[in-house]
């Protein structure tokens, strides 16, 4: 699967998706790639405060948990309910019906890659 | 080979039922409508010849120890000795009630004396409790004994315990469950402590370390004493967690090591049986300076009496009663069996067994522990995963194929496809050469055929589960 | 040696494989500092003498031949094919059921137990056990807490090692406990728990029946809680469950109890069983081992252990409990016990301890025992004493009788179960008569 174009890339693999002030955010698909089938996803709540570079949420596959980090600072506005039910969401489409949460009131953002710069660096993290 | 097992519920039919009481002797009354149940509870209606036949089937569908080598690594699956189940049914422990009055129990209180007394020695602590009901739950009352302690000094601030990378997971979620702080310490490339790097995480509000000895990869951690005097020095105090005891039992003692507090795990080195799951029994063992804290009454004789004696500094009760008491007396009776000269020696054949089975397996196997091990050692399958798709999980279903159990899979986290193997000292040389012979017959045959490797396990009643459904769609409990 | 299988020359085979010529030298490399000389415990017995030891040690252990005492561990009639089935070899010597595909029998046996322990408390989830009972209600408690709600709300009904057992582990999470009174029928108070003013409840933990064997009224309990955003934790006599509304219908959060009465022996307190089971909605948050059912790659049917990535070897520090274990040998003897009894079975136990305890409290009525409380009671239930308690349970004691539990304020807990009978009860009768 391809990166889109019109995303940022965090390092911890999350996409950013700018909405006027608000962002969508959620994980790519060298993530949910390396996460195998999700089994459940610890959906926040709307309203909670969250800090860039710091966990938000988490994942469970059948035989680990993965921290999700936010790639801003900001108060989460809403979250994608249906992956309550449909975890496997973030596997089938991760970038689309598998998003994760709204950011807004955003007061800090941590370093965005390009999807051409985050190609290269998940490349990078292959050869190790 | 394939097959269903069905459901007791499945099997049953209305109104079958074996009596198994007489008819009431006194006035039948009825329970006052306004507490009555509506809906009587849905359990099976069946007959003893059902009961009998339902779990002499499940039972064909288990793998216990006397079916075969079972090196599950960290577990120590030891023969379990007949004469311990023995001892433990005797009415004279089973049938006593533990709120007898204590003149009606000075046998089971003698008896857990001794086994305080021999677990001491062994341990090179200076007390015992046998309160908690398994190795986790020891790890608990341990750690609360250090908050404890650090409260009653005014030190509330000491609330970091650092974990090496290697721990088993129980070790960091005990600590959250003592409102502590996990410190997580990197092990260096030979899977041990780093010194330097332990130095660099310690503050001053250091509580203590958790540390099993040997290591989950099956190596002494040499720089022990070390170690503890760096934790002690700075204000902290030493846990030993006791999976690992079965290496040096009667050779080391973790007393000697620096640690201020231990549990065991009776049902690991001293033989009782896992019981596909529990009970088991999380003995924990401690120094005199942490004796008050200990949990649940302590056993102490008064003249010629031996009684319960509770201690307001105690950290409270991890469980209504005393423990896994018939579990305890099982582990004496082992100890009793193997004494002084036996229990060094024990850990001696454990610990050659592994060795031998090392040297074996390398003709063929990557193996994490380079020089002698301990009682355990790890096989990586990184190579084979990379370039055959050849996983630990699949070598794993291959030995269960060959009438084995397969060895702990994916433990410890810092070594990559590991396969974690312990054959313990109830062994013989024949057959860790058979077995030996078997994992190099799958390899050699994987390597060969590489599709192979997912087709495991072919002989068994299912094949593997599909565990993401089962996790994504849970089903816990038979529906109609 | 005891279990040990090389023999010297199978030992020297091995040693010269490995290029050593003693045992010892597989512990060269640690610090000579550590090894010990010898090690202080008496030499070694052969299979004779230990089990002569244990038989003298049993020995100086009263059994009693009528037992009238409860608290927390009950004497009920434990079927035969109870111990037959439950310690079969492979049940007693198996690992933990990791491996799916050959432990199907252990992993289906369980799933059967966390279905019956669902229908015998009324809930949709059941986990695969814990320790024990007190364990348990700790551990419930745990799950109830969040970011703002960490306070434990006990009633003083509740037995109280079950008590001593939540504060501590209460007291480590640093979270902090309330106990909730009793009226002066024994009850919880409900008025007190309507006017609480604390906001930061976590649940409220009751007993039914309560220590004092009273009947409690849950489904009213549970309503005025949940008006107040406190989740209700029910801990439940497991014989009482076949006849009594179940947590359940009373639109309880969690059940739990102590599973021993379901045929697992006196033991001296353990080993125990713990059980747990709530509503769907807490499913994610129980804790310990659950065993789900799902199809294997060939579409049969198979049990797996299942939702792992709740528990500590996945979560690690953020996992909600520490458990790694449950008392699964325990849980299958239960699950045996409450198939061969079956559903009536199990109403036919409750119903004869209902009775006899209600017949053994009349006729020590009549010799003036009084009841302590005026409220409604299973097979349990306190008198007041009309002489010293310490002289009375001592003769009782010299008549192999185990009497009522001596507690507070000069009273006695009495309890009955099927295994006495009327001429046991008559005679117990008699003897107080002879004290007084």
């Amino acid at each position: 699967m391809k990166n889109p174009e019109n995303l940022k890339y965090s390092k911890d693999h999350e996409w950013v998706r700018e909405e006027g002030k608000k962002v969508v955010v959620g994980i790519t698909d060298y993530a949910q790639e390396s996460l195998g089938g999700l089994v459940y996803v610890n959906v926040p709540e709307v309203g909670d405060e969250v800090v860039a570079t710091e966990s938000f949420c988490d994942v469970e596959s059948v035989k680990a948990v993965s921290d999700i980090y936010s790639p801003v600072s900001g108060k989460i506005v809403a979250v994608n309910e249906l992956l309550l039910d449909s975890p496997e969401s973030i596997n089938e489409d991760p970038y689309g019906n598998g998003w994760i949460v709204e950011i807004d009131e955003i007061t800090d953002t941590d370093e965005l890659m390009t999807a051409q710069e985050y190609e290269d660096y998940c490349n990078t993290l292959s050869k190790e | 080979m394939r097959k269903t097992l069905p459901l007791l519920f499945e099997k049953s039919v209305e109104n079958r039922r074996t009596h198994y009481l007489s008819k009431c002797d006194v006035e039948e009354l009825e329970i006052p409508k306004n507490f009555k149940r509506k809906v009587a509870p849905k359990l099976p209606e069946l007959s003893e010849t059902d009961i009998t036949r339902h779990y002499t089937a499940l039972e064909a569908n288990t793998f216990g120890i006397n079916d075969g080598f079972y090196p599950l690594g960290s577990c120590t699956m030891k023969y379990n000795p007949k004469i311990n189940d023995k001892i433990a049914s005797l009415p004279g422990f089973a049938e006593i009630h533990p709120l007898q009055p204590e003149n009606t129990v000075q046998g089971i209180f003698e008896a857990l004396e001794e086994a305080n007394k021999s677990l001491s020695e062994i341990t090179g602590m200076d007390i015992m409790s046998f309160q908690p009901a398994a190795g986790a739950h020891g790890e608990l009352a341990s750690l609360m004994m250090f908050k404890k302690y650090f409260e009653d000094r005014g030190e509330t601030n000491r609330i970091k315990i650092i974990i090496p990378d290697s721990a088993h997971g129980t070790n960091p979620a005990t600590v959250h469950m003592c409102g502590m702080k996990v410190i997580n310490l990197k092990s260096n490339e030979k899977g041990c402590i780093d010194v330097e790097e332990l130095k660099s995480v310690i503050d001053k509000d250091l509580a203590g370390i958790m540390l099993t000895n040997p290591n989950t990869l099956g190596i002494f951690e040499e720089d022990i004493l070390e170690i503890t005097k760096i934790i002690h020095d700075a204000g902290g105090l030493c846990y030993y967690d006791g999976a690992n005891l079965n290496a040096i039992a009667g050779i080391l003692r973790p007393g000697d090591m620096g640690f201020d507090c231990i549990h065991l795990n009776l049902h690991k080195t001293f033989s009782t049986p896992h019981g596909g799951g529990g009970p088991g029994s999380g003995a924990i063992g401690c120094k005199e300076f942490l004796r008050k804290y200990l949990p649940g009454p302590q056993i102490e004789k008064e003249k010629d009496l031996y009684k319960f004696n509770s201690y307001t500094e105690s950290i409270g009760q991890l469980v209504a009663f005393y423990g896994n008491t018939l579990i305890t007396l099982r582990a004496l009776a082992f100890i009793m069996s193997y004494g002084k000269e036996g229990i060094p020696k024990m850990s001696k054949h454990a610990v050659l067994n592994a060795n031998y089975l090392k040297q074996r397996l390398s003709e063929r196997f990557d193996i994490f522990n380079k020089n002698l091990c301990m009682h355990e050692f790890i096989i990586t399958m990184e190579k084979e995963a990379k370039n055959n798709n050849f996983t630990a999980k699949d070598m794993a279903k291959a030995i269960l194929d060959e009438g084995m159990m397969a060895p702990t899979m994916y433990f410890p986290l810092i070594v990559k496809e590991a396969l974690m193997v312990e054959p313990t000292e109830t062994e013989g040389k024949e057959t860790l050469d058979f077995v030996a012979d078997k994992y190099i017959k799958i390899y050699d045959d994987v390597v060969a055929n590489p599709e192979l490797a997912k087709q495991f396990p072919k002989n068994t009643i299912i094949s593997r589960p599909d565990e993401v459904t089962a996790a994504r769609s849970p089903i816990v409990k038979y529906m109609r | 040696m005891a279990y040990l299988l090389n023999t010297d020359e199978q030992v020297k085979e091995m040693l010269d494989t490995l290029g050593l010529k003693t045992l010892e030298e597989l512990y060269d490399y640690l610090p000579k500092e550590l090894i010990i000389d010898e090690l202080n415990i008496p030499e070694a017995l052969g299979e004779i003498d230990v089990l002569r030891s244990f038989q003298n040690l049993s020995a100086k252990n009263k059994v009693f031949s009528s037992i009238f005492r409860g608290a927390g561990s009950y004497r009920h009639y434990i079927p035969a094919v109870v111990p037959e089935m439950a310690n079969k070899e492979r049940f007693k010597t198996a690992y933990t059921p990791y491996q799916a595909e050959v432990s199907q029998g252990t992993l289906q046996s369980i799933f059967e137990f966390q279905t019956m322990i669902c229908e015998l408390t009324g809930m949709d989830v059941a986990n695969a056990s814990v320790y024990d009972g007190a364990s348990a209600a700790a551990e419930a408690v745990s799950m109830c807490r969040d970011r703002k709600k960490k306070r434990a709300y006990i009633s003083g009904g509740v037995n109280p090692r079950v008590i001593n057992t939540v504060k501590t582990y209460s007291w480590s999470f640093n979270a902090p406990v309330e106990i909730l009174e009793q009226t002066k029928d024994g009850l919880v108070d409900i008025d007190a728990l309507e006017k609480t003013e604390h906001t930061d409840i976590a649940a409220l933990l009751i007993e039914q029946p309560n220590y004092y064997g009273l009947f409690e009224d849950v489904s009213k309990i549970v309503e005025v809680a949940h008006k107040k955003g406190i989740k209700v934790i029910v801990k439940v006599n497991p014989i009482a469950a076949a006849v009594v509304e179940s947590v359940g219908e009373c639109g309880a959060d969690i059940a739990v109890g102590e599973g021993q009465p379901l045929g697992i022996p006196l033991g001296f307190g353990g080993p125990y069983l713990g059980f747990m089971a709530c509503k769907k909605n807490l499913l994610r948050a129980i804790p310990g081992r659950i065993v789900g059912e799902t199809k294997d790659e060939e579409g049969n049917r198979a049990y797996v252990l299942t939702l792992q990535a709740r528990e500590q070897h996945i979560r690690r520090e953020t996992a909600g409990s520490n458990l790694c274990s449950n008392q699964a040998l325990c849980a299958i003897t239960a699950s045996v016990y409450m198939s061969s009894m079956g559903p009536k079975g199990m109403e036919d136990v409750a119903m004869q301890c209902y009775n006899k305890a209600h017949y053994l409290a009349n006729e020590l009525g009549k010799i003036g025992f009084k009841l302590r409380y005026n409220s409604e009671f299973f097979h349990e239930f306190v008198t007041e004493s009309p002489c010293d308690i310490e002289k009375l349970n001592r003769y009782l004691e010299n008549n192999n009788i185990l009497g009522g539990l001596p507690i507070e304020n000069n009273g006695i807990l009495w309890c009955a179960t099927e295994m006495n009978t009327k001429h046991d009860i008559d005679n117990l009768v008699s003897l107080c008569k002879e004290v007084l």
